[in-house]
């Protein structure tokens, strides 16, 4: 029988990198991470995980300590937020060109300035770029469930790339739920032992890496690592089914869509937000409104076709973006539009930024955005919440 | 160095080719030095007193001491920096301009 | 006199572990880097930095160490060559041996955080720093291991100000205020001396930290021929000094009887050919001062 706890979202992750057994972490604190690296260090302070906790002095070297501990094959996690993601962002790219299948929590945070320490998504979104898989979960059950999904994907020989899982600061971080936590000897069997992949270093497969290539051979390797990264949708489905014969529990493909079939104005989320819109959606279809959600699970590699599919029954689409490419519009919905038009699907959206810096966005805004798609009035980018005038 | 060999350079015919990552195999040398040369170190066999002077201060590991205590320059990998020339007491080694 | 000289140029493994690299004709890294090399074996595993010693090595296909080998982000060498051994002992290798090699601008300063981080957590791990006193890969700039006069091309022997106005940063002491168990100057100059330091490295059960200075042909502006030289006349001068850092104590190998000449070994090195008289008995009072302290709480 598995156990049932209160846990907040940090907790949970702890949980999961535990039930997964890394050889290696390598973290630094940063508000709203810091009691999932507490909780990880006390769980080998106590001795029940046995794994080299390394006590760096910065994120940067968080991510170059991961980086070390995984060219020889060890299963290694780090954990940071905001300004500690992109303090690390070198080292991002690095990790990613290199195959290394290290995992991560990214505590969503804002970015300074002005300082501010609560949840939106402007520090992945800065990161998108950097090669690695980025996950975005909704609760602290698929917080800790994707930890050891996520460990199993990166070290699949066909994918071999690092897994960046994004929860929501403070709204999923610091709230507790009650979390289902998965014997030992089930993850074990879910998840085994890393197998070291031969492009990585060893004592009997003597090997150069992070190397340089010319102009002649540098386009080629990036090439590949590209066209490696759409192997995810396939591999995720099938390491989500497993898990799910194994423990009970999925999360569907890339695209998880609620009351999506037949609806007008839909809304695309990501994240903890997702939850709140689900419960305006029920209301709004007592109502007799035919609105509906779409989250998205993956943002890299971006799921085209799956979305779309799910969308392109409806009138008009918006995208929730809890952060902003300044000079342009939300990042997720540059996306959303670009995979549109390459299916070849024309209907209206628009964008609705909000929750920057943690701003709330009540059920009264989401009811305000489905009316919005349902009117197909306004501006393509709108404020949501923004307690004054533009 | 003695028993040596060079590794073929890799040729690209399609992504499946291309290393995974950015790795490659460790000492994986596909090209020569020889070209880098003006100047090529010549050993007077007589002169040289099998110090190990020249073997030891040679940046690019291009000399080593043959089975009779000798220098022994793999001209291979030697671009006549002129270290061990310098370095060597007596004077058994002299730079000799590479004929183009 | 060192008073290591166990290990000697015959005692040598003559296998080279460093071939085929594309540093410059008479490079003093890459002659630190193959001896040290030929002490630790093919089995250390060996993170470099950006650098000189990382560009002319992995130049895809041809790839120069025979060891395990990677190139780390330029502030990383420290953070990557622990995380390595903490990779491999936590796989189950015993006494993993795991070593960083990063130039003067890698250690002192982009890379002097993870360094020092690395340091306080006193997990086993060497770190060679092959100093040539600049940002050479990227074209001789000043770091902060650039010696006071020198010329480099962000700091040019200009119209009112000649070369570099700034103090070298002293490492070595700062490494050792880690409090680190092993820590030692050396020189491509002196390279008996060098390998044994290496070599105790290598029986360190903790951190520890060599600093080699190693001339640069290409920016100093000297022959190719005469690197090893200038390696051990920097020390005659007592411009440069060889010690260790052990127990706790520092202590000095070598005093010079009588210093050699500076000015002459100055002018024959492009870099200080500007330098006046004024400059040069500058260079030697905060030599001198240097020494008296040494002299004063060093062992000898
Ligand atoms: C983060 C970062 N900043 C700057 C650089 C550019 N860079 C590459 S090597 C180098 C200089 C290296 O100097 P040093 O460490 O002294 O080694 P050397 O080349 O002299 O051996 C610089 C500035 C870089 N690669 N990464
Ligand atoms: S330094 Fe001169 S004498 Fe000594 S081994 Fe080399 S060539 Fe012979
Ligand atoms: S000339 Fe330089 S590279 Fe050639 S053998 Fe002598 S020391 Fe080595
Ligand atoms: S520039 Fe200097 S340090 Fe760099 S490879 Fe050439 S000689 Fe060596
Ligand atoms: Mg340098």
């Amino acid at each position: 029988m598995s156990d049932f706890a209160f846990l907040s979202g940090n907790e949970a992750i702890a949980y999961g990198v535990k039930l997964s057994r890394p050889h290696v972490i390598a973290a630094y604190p940063i508000t709203p991470q810091t009691k999932a690296v507490e909780k990880l260090s006390s769980f080998v302070q106590d001795g029940e995980l046995d794994c080299k906790y390394m006590h760096v002095e910065s994120e940067h070297s968080a991510m170059a300590c991961s980086i070390g501990s995984s060219s020889v094959g060890a299963r290694t996690f780090t954990a940071t937020s905001s300004q500690g993601l992109l303090y690390m962002s070198e080292c991002l790219p690095y990790a990613s060109g290199a195959r290394l299948p290290i995992v991560m929590m990214n505590a969503n945070r804002s970015i300074a300035t002005p300082w501010n320490i609560y949840g939106d998504q402007m520090d992945s979104m800065h990161v998108i770029n950097s090669g690695w898989i980025q996950l975005y979960v909704e609760d602290a059950q698929e917080a800790l469930d994707m930890v050891i999904q996520s460990f199993k994907l990166a070290e699949n020989h066909n994918i071999l790339t690092p897994v960046m899982i994004n929860v929501d600061g403070f709204v999923l971080t610091h709230t507790y739920e009650k979390v289902e936590i998965p014997l030992q000897e089930e993850v074990d069997n879910f998840l085994p032992e890393i197998q070291a992949s031969p492009h990585l270093m060893s004592d009997d497969n003597k090997t150069s890496m992070c190397i340089s290539a010319g102009n002649q051979h540098y386009m080629g390797f990036k090439v590949k690592q590209h066209r490696d990264m759409f192997k995810v949708f396939d591999e995720l489905k099938q390491i989500d089914n497993d898990f799910h014969k194994a423990f009970g529990r999925n999360y569907g493909s890339a695209v998880e869509g609620y009351q999506f079939e037949d609806a007008e104005a839909l809304l695309i989320t990501t994240g903890s937000v997702t939850g709140t819109v689900r419960v305006v959606v029920d209301e709004m279809r007592a109502e007799g409104k035919k609105v509906g959600v779409v989250k998205l699970r993956l943002l890299r590699p971006f799921p085209a076709g799956d979305l779309v599919s799910k969308i392109s029954g409806a009138k008009a689409v918006g995208v929730l973006d809890k952060n902003i490419s300044f000079g342009y519009e939300g990042t997720v919905f540059t996306n959303v539009n670009s995979a549109l038009f390459q299916k070849g699907a024309s209907l209206k959206t628009i964008n609705f930024i909000g929750g920057l810096g943690g701003k709330d966005i009540t059920k009264g805004n989401i009811r305000q955005m489905f009316q919005t798609l349902q009117s197909g009035e306004g501006e393509t980018v709108q404020y949501s919440n923004m307690g004054c005038t533009l | 160095m003695k028993e040596f060999k060079m590794s073929p350079k890799p040729m690209w015919n399609s992504l499946g080719d291309i290393p995974m990552g950015s790795s490659c195999p460790s000492f994986h040398i596909t090209d020569i030095n020889a070209g880098w040369r003006v100047f090529k170190p010549v050993v007077d066999l007589e002169k040289c007193i099998g110090c190990y002077r020249c073997y030891f201060v040679c940046p690019d590991g291009a000399i080593h001491m043959s089975d009779d205590k000798k220098a022994d320059v793999d001209y291979s990998f030697c671009k006549g920096c002129g270290i061990c020339a310098h370095e060597c007491k007596p004077k058994a080694i002299s730079m000799i301009k590479e004929e183009k | 006199m060192s008073t290591n000289t166990k290990l000697n140029a015959r005692k040598l493994d003559s296998t080279e572990n460093f071939y085929g690299h594309k540093a410059c004709g008479g490079c003093g890294e890459s002659l630190a880097l193959r001896l040290a090399l030929k002490v630790l074996g093919d089995e250390a595993y060996l993170s470099l930095p950006a650098g000189c010693m990382a560009a002319v090595s992995f130049i895809y296909p041809n790839m120069a160490f025979k060891n395990n080998a990677i190139i780390t982000p330029f502030a990383s060498t420290a953070a990557v060559t622990t995380g390595i051994a903490a990779g491999l002992e936590a796989l189950g290798k015993k006494k993993p041996l795991s070593v960083g090699f990063a130039g003067d601008g890698g250690t002192a300063d982009i890379g002097i955080q993870s360094l020092s981080g690395a340091i306080d957590r006193g997990e086993k791990f060497i770190y060679i720093c092959t100093d040539n006193e600049a940002y050479m890969n990227t074209g001789i700039q000043k770091s902060g291991l650039t010696p006071f006069g020198a010329a480099t091309t962000t700091t040019p022997s200009g119209k009112v100000i000649h070369g570099n106005i700034n103090e070298k940063k002293n490492m070595f002491e700062i490494v050792a205020a880690h409090g680190i168990e092993y820590a030692a100057t050396a020189s491509v100059g002196y390279l008996e001396d060098f390998i044994n330091k290496v070599q105790k490295a290598k029986d360190c059960a903790g951190p520890s930290y060599i600093h080699v200075y190693s001339p640069c042909p290409t920016g100093w502006g000297h022959g190719s021929e005469i690197t090893v030289d200038l390696g051990k006349e920097v020390v005659d001068t007592g411009l440069w000094y060889l010690a260790e850092f052990e127990k706790g104590e520092f202590s000095l190998n070598l005093k010079p009887k009588d210093f050699k000449p500076v000015k002459d070994h100055l002018m024959r090195q492009n870099r200080f050919r500007h330098i006046n008289d004024e400059e040069i008995k500058m260079i030697e009072t905060t030599r001198d001062a240097k020494w008296a302290k040494m002299l004063k709480n060093w062992n000898i």
